[in-house]
């Protein structure tokens, strides 16, 4: 099923499809945050917003409207 | 190489990779924090004897997971690393990587190798691969890598004599590049790159192509070569994405072929902690318990010291009295120069205890846990959840509190948390705080537990937090200023803190703070003193004018020598200002004398008590705080005939001293961090309004 990460439950699994290069910055990437990389939901804080996500062996915290341009196919 | 010359060795990495670590066991305490030329960073120098004739000045050059920089620190090493011209280009980067995260970290080192500096890798936290089922086979990724690897464990200081050895040697170190990033990106773009700057590695040219900014150790001629590349932004963006993906993809084969780990062991501690500490309720219970033990520990712990210092100085001032000859200098040295440096001094028992905590939050990991909870509350109030630490430290001093603001990527939140710091409850405002309440507010126990005066100073507390965090939802909202704000922090693993780590960080930070703060408060210090002990020619003859007015007193006691002090200290420049200002303070509450404590802590804070002691003419020491505040009380406002030390009067300077920016030292710290005189004088005139008003409102509703 195609989503985005914001749209996890805590605990759901899924692999990056796609990363919208206009809005989202380089640096996200070189964390770690690849297309075709596993990524998995950890937590998520009140209000829903920051996400704590782990991918490609990274952990990381990313903002909601970060999450939300990032496309993933749900496990 | 010759003997004598020292190697320059630049420290690379990603954040809590252990390379502070690294740096402190090569160096010991043969470190200093200075600042880069022209801007604001720290640079953290130290020097290493590599062997009985070679020695290594190793530069620890920020944490950061990638060249291309985000934040200001992280611009550092961009600069450093780019610029030949630079001071401290290095001769050889020793790049640290931590074994658990070691994809992450070699792309930071793939990129720094295709820079053609010689490189070497350091593997750190060896110790624990078993423990976490990491095998590595280091003979076959030191030749995919095509550079020299060292297995260290910092904290235990295994390995380390290795790297010394290696940096010692380090021209037999390689120097080809490892992303071949032309041939799989575009290869006709990449091959005219290279013709037209046959001078530099292609991946320093691409660096120079993609940086926003302009370097100034280009040739004219090369800076119109770079422009008309850079004007293809969409392109660049582009192939800069490419490329991170492609170095990921080189890195992965290499790693599927000598790095195995297994995933099973060592995980549950991680997600046990954070499902408690990130919790949507326990995740705040926790770290609201954490800041109460922290303020709490600053004033039990500090008291002790702070007495002790307070003593030391008088002491000494009283000491250097008796053996200099009396004069001038004797008097500048006794009443300027060593009550100023007590000054700095008796802050540093607290800053200290309130960044020993800061440390160990940080080196644990739990630090990340509270940015992740705070980041959307602060973000109502224009800021970032890595706002929460400059707002901490801004309870023991501004000035390393703003500093600590650097490590926000998007510059309206760093802007809004540079302005707003200054609210919070600094150690400065305490001995102010202290003697005003201990005079309007009643020894009374509310509910039979808790004392009324500690209250009215934790409500304090609160209103600076409160108008730190109001006055910043207002910038947010007024403040016109494009930023493009990015948000993304590493959760690191949870980590035993090094003694050894936290110990330099503490001491990195009080001497920022002593000589930061210090030369200012020891250079208002003495123009305060001049101005106290001198005047126009009535001053000269206050003596024999005071002896005249005064004649049944007798002219050896005590209280003579204290009465003609207060009187001499009444026709100095400073009084004749203090005079000068009475009509503009007195809507406040306040007469002259107030008004001369208000002019000498324009600068400094902490300065209000010691004035208004020498105003009401008594001892400056401890001992005798029940007198100063006797005499406080016992002041009689001359036009009501009332105690002028009253309720509404006390409440007033409270609250004027709860927002008026006065500090010098602040002043110049935001100037140099925001690089503009707009800024500060936003906030002196900003939050000397604010006081005025809100001093004024609280007097007269009080009145």
């Amino acid at each position: 099923m195609e989503t985005t990460i914001a749209n996890l439950s805590v605990g759901d699994r899924g692999v990056i499809k796609d990363i919208s290069l206009e809005s989202i910055p380089l640096s996200l990437l070189e964390m770690g945050c690849l297309p075709g990389e596993d990524v998995e939901l950890i937590q998520i804080a009140p209000l829903h917003d920051p996400l704590y996500i782990r991918v490609n062996g990274s952990h990381l915290a990313i903002r909601k409207e970060t999450a939300e341009q990032i496309l993933i196919t749900k496990k | 190489m010759a003997n004598n010359k020292a190697i320059k060795v630049a420290l690379v990495g990603n954040p809590n990779t252990g390379k502070t670590s690294l740096f402190n066991q090569l160096t010991g305490l043969n470190q200093k924090v200075g600042n880069y030329p022209g801007i604001t960073v720290e640079k953290k120098v130290g020097v290493s004897q590599l062997s009985k004739n070679s020695k290594a000045t190793i530069i620890d050059l920020p944490g950061t997971y990638s060249i291309n920089p985000t934040t200001l620190d992280e611009n550092i090493v961009l600069h450093t690393l780019l610029q030949s011209s630079h001071e401290s280009y290095p001769d050889v980067i020793v790049v640290v990587a931590d074994v658990e995260n070691i994809k992450r970290n070699l792309l930071l080192f793939s990129q720094i190798k295709d820079l053609q500096i010689p490189t070497f890798l350091v593997l750190n936290m060896a110790d624990q691969m078993s423990r976490k089922g990491i095998k590595i086979d280091i003979e076959d990724l030191e030749k995919e890598l095509q550079t020299k690897i060292i297995l260290i464990s910092a904290r235990k200081n295994q390995g380390i004599d290795e790297v010394k050895k290696t940096i010692d040697n380090f021209e037999s170190l390689n120097t080809l590049p490892i992303a071949n990033i032309s041939e799989k990106i575009d290869k006709d773009y990449f091959k005219k790159i290279k013709e037209d700057f046959p001078e530099f590695p292609l991946y320093k040219s691409w660096l120079y192509i993609t940086q926003v900014e302009e370097f100034n150790d280009l040739t004219e001629d090369q800076k119109t070569k770079i422009n008309s590349y850079k004007k293809e932004k969409e392109k660049i963006k582009k192939y800069q994405h490419k490329e991170t993906i492609f170095r990921y993809k080189q890195i992965n084969e290499i790693l599927k072929k000598n790095y195995h780990v297994n995933r099973s062991e060592g995980r549950d501690l991680r997600s046990k902690l954070d499902k408690i500490l990130t919790h949507r309720i326990w995740g705040y219970v926790i770290f609201a318990l954490i800041l109460m033990v922290i303020f709490q520990s600053i004033f039990d712990w500090a008291t002790v010291p702070m007495d002790l210092i307070d003593g030391f100085f008088a002491n000494l001032s009283m000491k250097v009295k008796e053996i200099l000859p009396a004069g001038m200098l004797t008097n500048l040295i006794i009443e300027g120069i060593i009550p100023g440096i007590g000054g700095i001094v008796i802050f540093i028992p607290q800053i200290a205890i309130l960044f020993l905590f800061v440390a160990i939050l940080e080196e644990t990991g739990y630090m990340s846990r509270v940015v992740f909870l705070m980041d959307k509350i602060m973000r109502r109030f224009g800021m970032s959840g890595k706002s929460v630490v400059p707002l901490i430290s801004g309870t023991a001093c501004s000035i390393p509190a703003i500093m600590a603001a650097r490590n926000i990527s998007g510059w309206k939140e760093r802007l809004i948390t540079i302005l707003v710091v200054p609210f919070t409850t600094c150690s400065a405002r305490l001995p102010v705080y202290a003697i005003i309440i201990a005079l309007i507010i009643p020894q009374q126990r509310v509910l039979g537990i808790f004392s009324l005066q500690g209250l009215t100073l934790l409500a304090l507390y609160f209103l600076g937090f409160t108008s730190a965090l109001l006055s910043g939802y207002l910038l947010h909202h007024v403040l016109k200023v494009k930023s493009k704000t990015f948000f993304v922090i590493e959760m690191p693993n949870y980590k035993i803190p090094s003694i050894k780590n936290i110990f330099f960080t503490v001491v990195e930070k009080t001497k920022a703070f002593v000589f930061g703060a210090g030369k200012i408060i020891l250079a208002i210090s003495i123009i305060l003193w001049f101005l106290a002990s001198n005047g126009p020619i009535k001053f000269d003859n206050a003596e024999n004018d005071f002896k005249s007015n005064h004649t049944g007193i007798n002219l050896n006691s005590e209280d003579y020598e204290q009465q003609l002090a207060s009187y001499k200290l009444e026709q100095s420049y400073i009084g004749i200002m203090g005079k000068s200002i009475e009509p503009a303070i007195k809507p406040l509450g306040y007469d002259w004398k107030i008004g001369i404590a208000l002019i000498a802590s324009f600068a400094a804070r902490e300065v209000f008590v010691g004035t208004l002691a020498t105003i009401y003419s008594v001892g400056n020491d401890d001992e005798n705080n029940t007198t100063i505040k006797q005499r406080m009380a016992a002041e009689i406002n001359p036009e009501t005939g009332k105690p002028l030390f009253n309720f509404p009067v006390g409440m007033s300077l409270l609250v004027f001293y709860a927002f008026a920016m006065q500090c010098v030292s602040t002043l110049a710290i935001v100037k140099r961090e925001t690089n503009s005189w707009k800024w500060p004088f936003l906030q002196l005139f900003g939050m000397g309004i604010l006081a005025y008003l809100a001093a004024f409102l609280t007097y007269n509703i009080l009145v």
